[in-house]
């Protein structure tokens, strides 16, 4: 007999990375997860199964959210990692990056929480975790955009929460500071330092320090938090 | 998909969502019953509701992915989400200029 998986968990962004890791995690612990990447993800594991989807193509994100209300029928926990970051002097940001980094971080956030909250609002159930950053906080310079894309993921989850809190749906989100991703590469290691030395607690974050706060978001038990940011080291 | 289906089809969603001694005489339900506002059965998350389920079964029978509750017909000075037959052509439209 195959092992049932019955909660049915999607991570955007699986390639590499945090969402690789928290859709691992998930698979490991028993769920069906569901991942997606603009491109093909280089590994695999029992109950993951990956998707081509682009999360800011109105398309791609109802045809991804199609299939699994297809062949799953619930939805139980969304999270939403996928992003992109570009570091540059607010005044020398071509419109096309800028375009490019909130279709991706906001609107890409948002239309999969619009889809996914259609799926979960059946069974009055889900949970919803979007990334932020603490570059919000910290108002880094350099990062004006990238900082104003999460922003803006903040306030339309909080708006979110109150709207899908009657559905049962929570939506909360968390900050992680420097994490040695590849959105971190382009960031010059002087200046990774200096984040650093701006949090409560002097360290980089691990993907495990992002997957803790996650598993208290998604919860059963967590019904009663919603609207939250939480940002990591004390940023 | 004809007006008379989208009817019955509005109205067998709404059956679902609304009041439960509405539900139960489902056949009560017709096209010139009023879904908000005075004497509306449904308050503003019962119409999410109601929208987000019409949507999705006309994608399931059509495979045409529409957005009933877009800008235009939020912030129309006449509702189209007025009434069960309202909605019905509203979404009858839709459905028109997807084709």
């Amino acid at each position: 007999m195959p092992e049932e998986r019955e909660e049915v968990v999607l991570v955007t962004g699986t390639r590499r990375g945090i969402g690789r890791y928290l859709a691992e995690r998930f698979a490991e612990r028993g769920a069906k997860v569901i991942g997606c990447s603009r491109q093909p993800a280089e590994w695999e594991a029992d109950g993951y199964e990956h998707h081509l989807a682009d999360v800011s193509s109105e398309q791609d994100v109802k045809a991804l959210l199609h299939g699994i209300a297809r062949r799953h029928g619930r939805l139980d926990v969304v999270v939403n990692n996928a992003g992109v970051a570009a570091m540059n002097a607010a005044l020398l940001t071509p419109a096309a990056t800028v375009d490019r980094i909130m279709a991706v971080n906001f609107w890409g956030t948002a239309l999969v929480c619009r889809e996914a909250a259609k799926l979960m609002m059946r069974r009055r159930y889900g949970r919803i975790v979007n990334l932020g950053t603490v570059a919000v906080p910290l108002r880094l310079e350099g990062e004006a955009f990238y900082a104003a894309s999460k922003s803006a993921v903040v306030t339309y989850s909080q708006v979110l929460a109150r709207e899908l809190g009657p559905l049962g749906i929570t939506v909360n989100v968390v900050g992680p500071g420097p994490v040695d991703t590849d959105l971190l590469r382009g960031v010059p290691p002087d200046r990774v330092d200096r984040i650093v030395q701006g949090q409560a607690v002097k360290r980089r974050g691990t993907f495990a320090d992002v997957a803790n706060v996650v598993d208290f978001f998604v919860r059963p038990e967590s019904g009663f938090v919603t609207g939250q940011v939480l940002y990591l080291g004390g940023a | 998909m004809e007006r008379d289906e989208l009817v019955k089809l509005v109205a067998e969603r709404l059956a679902e969502l609304a009041p439960p001694g509405l539900a139960e005489g489902g056949g009560r339900i017709t096209e010139a019953t009023v879904l908000l506002g005075q004497d509306g059965l449904l308050d503003s998350l019962g119409l999410v509701n109601l929208l987000v389920d019409v949507e999705q079964t006309l994608e399931e029978e059509t495979g045409a992915a529409l957005i009933i509750g877009d800008d235009r017909a939020v912030s129309a000075r006449h509702s189209p989400f007025r009434t069960v037959g309202s909605l019905a052509d509203y979404a009858m439209d839709l459905l028109h200029q997807h084709a």
